[in-house]
């Protein structure tokens, strides 16, 4: 054998080597991913499935840790997640319909484009002091299930015209022309034909950015959830707590006990997530229209 | 006779004419009655519509203002070069002092960690799953992505204090209760996902002729991915890795509950730092009374985390509409 062939066979050897090398690195990292995805649900399921029962989901919070209960979080979150809903969709959907359809391509156009994407990647903190000083202080809201409903609706604002503005890019262009040409004006040709056919993207993206608001902390700190509320809010000027708010108060406690009831909370709070994810697709598989 | 039943004939179809003609009249007029309200409707449907695009707008300028008019206060008693420069924080102490960068290195210390995990586990996952993975295997993994993606950051916050931290101890004798360590980790797997699927986008972008090319030279599969495919998405890779950063950077969670609350100066990972998103929760969940200045240094301290994290996503758009635009 020459020496070529000698070099050529070597290389050829270590280059499957390699070769090998990186898919046992690769899968060992997707591996990891799912491990580490696994270890934490067991954590969770392992700490607080003792602490899970009815009477955690109808008490309120307590000083012992074994009374306490997450209702007021429950409903809390419940209501915080329909009025942000109800504030948040119109406008959001409205925007993208506005995106979509009408606007034309000036720079007002291009500085709403760019300012949804970047609204999209301030840390949700800072809607914290946004909603702490426009609604709770200078629209004098207080600490009330409404200021964090307004400040959520900021925050959902960006996922939900995203999410808006994809269904409708999914509707074909000759459903929009066959509506023009029988004479319907641009705005009866979105409200008759192109929406009740982008919906049930829409409802996704809804639900899926509605997801991220139930579990979404930090900004209800700054702008007041309280985790102590020994009372159902009957008025939109309540003060309220949610759930992710009464985890992270449970989770800063030394007791032991805490803990658990936050991590029973943390489990109550992933079904809900998991529910609402499942119906999306759902939705978006049920109500798809063929087109 | 004859004449007037032609003339009756004639009068009642006179009639019927000039009823019609009323009728067409009416109708006419009731047309652009209605013509005239769906006119209406639709620049009220439009003005209406524009309205809320345009809150986006409002939502920014709002933000903006509110973080410089507040902080204003704030740098006309403490001058700017002491914010920026010095290195004790403690706002609520005596004698004050206003040094905001143990808040910066807390911040830039649980980030890199972060990123030290999330780049180079997001980066290969990425590529095995745009590259050697089969479809099956891809339907497996991408909701399991999703669903890390999707879990609330105060449940990450629970794993890394009660399970992370616990767990590193036993190997790390000097490590803390809080600390940076545990919380920079679960951070990381926190960005993981978006890591992850963003740079799979970009590998994705990039078109099979470029692969095919390099194959017939000779290449292997291997040298292919990393001396052809990766190359030609590094923008798209790139803006995945800032992205992850801006949201290390603003991620309050995690940090707030394991990494401590304590300002600070350090950069040993084994030790409680405070990044300024916790500083914040901090002072805004405490009984600080509104309008002095301990209350507008977290106005301060958010100005600068939103010019940090609004650097970090205008470059990483930039590279990322540097990929979208690339027609290769």
């Amino acid at each position: 054998m020459s020496v070529a062939m000698v070099h050529a066979v070597r290389w050829r050897a270590r280059e499957r080597r390699r070769e090998v090398i990186f898919q046992i690195v690769g899968a060992a990292m997707v591996l990891f991913a799912m491990t580490m995805l696994t270890v934490l649900l067991a954590k969770i399921l392992l700490d607080g499935y003792a602490r899970l029962g009815i009477s955690f989901l109808t008490e309120y919070a307590s000083r012992r840790p074994e009374q306490a209960g997450i209702k007021a979080a429950l409903v809390g979150s419940f209501y915080l997640m329909l009025l942000t809903a109800a504030l948040a969709v119109p406008i959001g959907v409205g925007a993208a319909i506005y995106l979509e359809e009408f606007a034309r391509r000036n720079w007002w156009t291009r500085l709403i484009e760019i300012n949804i994407t970047n609204l999209a990647g301030v840390p949700s903190v800072i809607y914290g002091l946004l909603g702490l000083q426009v609604f709770v202080r200078t629209l004098m809201m207080e600490r009330s299930l409404l200021a964090g409903a307004c400040t959520m609706a900021l925050l959902a604002l960006p996922v939900i015209i995203t999410a808006a503005r994809e269904g409708l890019r999914a509707v074909p262009r000759s459903l929009r022309e066959g509506s023009l040409a029988l004479g319907a004006t641009q705005w009866q040709t979105v409200r008759y034909a192109v929406l009740p056919v982008a919906m049930p993207s829409i409802l996704t993206g809804i639900i899926l950015s509605m997801s991220r608001v139930v579990g979404e902390t930090a900004p209800l700190l700054v702008v007041g959830a309280f985790a102590y509320i020994a009372s159902l809010p009957n008025s939109v000027l309540s003060p309220f707590t949610v759930l992710p708010v009464q985890i992270y108060d449970w989770i800063a406690r030394p007791q032991h006990g805490f803990h658990q009831n936050a991590a029973a909370a943390i489990i109550v709070l992933l079904a809900l997530l998991l529910t609402m994810n499942a119906l999306a697709i759902y939705l978006r598989n049920r109500l798809q229209v063929r087109l | 006779m004859a004449n007037k039943a032609s003339f009756r004939s004639s009068l009642s179809h006179a009639n019927t004419e000039a009823v019609a003609q009323g009728r067409a009249v009416v109708q006419i007029q009731r047309s652009s009655r209605v013509r005239w309200r769906v006119r209406l409707e639709e620049k009220v449907a439009r003005f209406v519509l524009f309205l809320c695009a345009s809150l986006g707008v409002v939502t920014t300028f709002a933000i903006v203002f509110i973080l410089i008019s507040e902080s204003l206060g704030f740098f006309k008693q403490v001058p700017l070069k002491e914010f920026l420069t010095g290195t004790h924080w403690a706002p609520l102490f005596r004698p004050q002092a206003f040094g905001v960068l143990p808040l910066v290195t807390g911040t830039l210390l649980t980030t890199l960690i972060a990123i030290a995990v999330a780049a180079p586990v997001g980066l290969i996952v990425a590529i095995y799953l745009s590259e050697y993975a089969s479809p099956r295997l891809r339907r497996v993994i991408k909701p399991i992505l999703e669903v890390l993606a999707g879990i609330p950051t105060v449940v990450y916050g629970y794993f890394a204090l009660l399970f992370v931290t616990p767990l590193l101890q036993r190997f790390i004798p000097g490590l803390e209760g809080f600390n940076a360590l545990s919380a920079g980790l679960v951070m990381g797997i926190m960005i993981l996902p978006t890591v992850a699927s963003l740079s799979e986008d970009a590998l994705y972008a990039v078109p099979n002729s470029l692969r095919y090319a390099s194959l017939a030279l000779g290449a292997t599969r291997l040298q292919t991915t990393f001396g052809v495919v990766v190359p030609t998405a590094m923008s798209g890779i790139s803006a995945a890795f800032l992205l992850g950063i801006s949201r290390a950077v603003g991620e309050t969670m995690i940090v707030a509950i394991a990494a401590g609350q304590q300002p600070n100066f350090t950069f040993n990972p084994l030790r409680a730092v405070e990044t300024m998103t916790t500083y914040i929760v901090q002072i805004a969940m405490g009984d600080v009374p509104h309008g002095t200045l301990e209350y507008s240094t977290i106005f301060a301290v958010g100005l600068l985390l939103f010019l940090i994290t609004l650097a970090l996503n205008l470059i990483s758009n930039a590279f990322r509409a540097r990929y979208k635009g690339a027609r290769l």
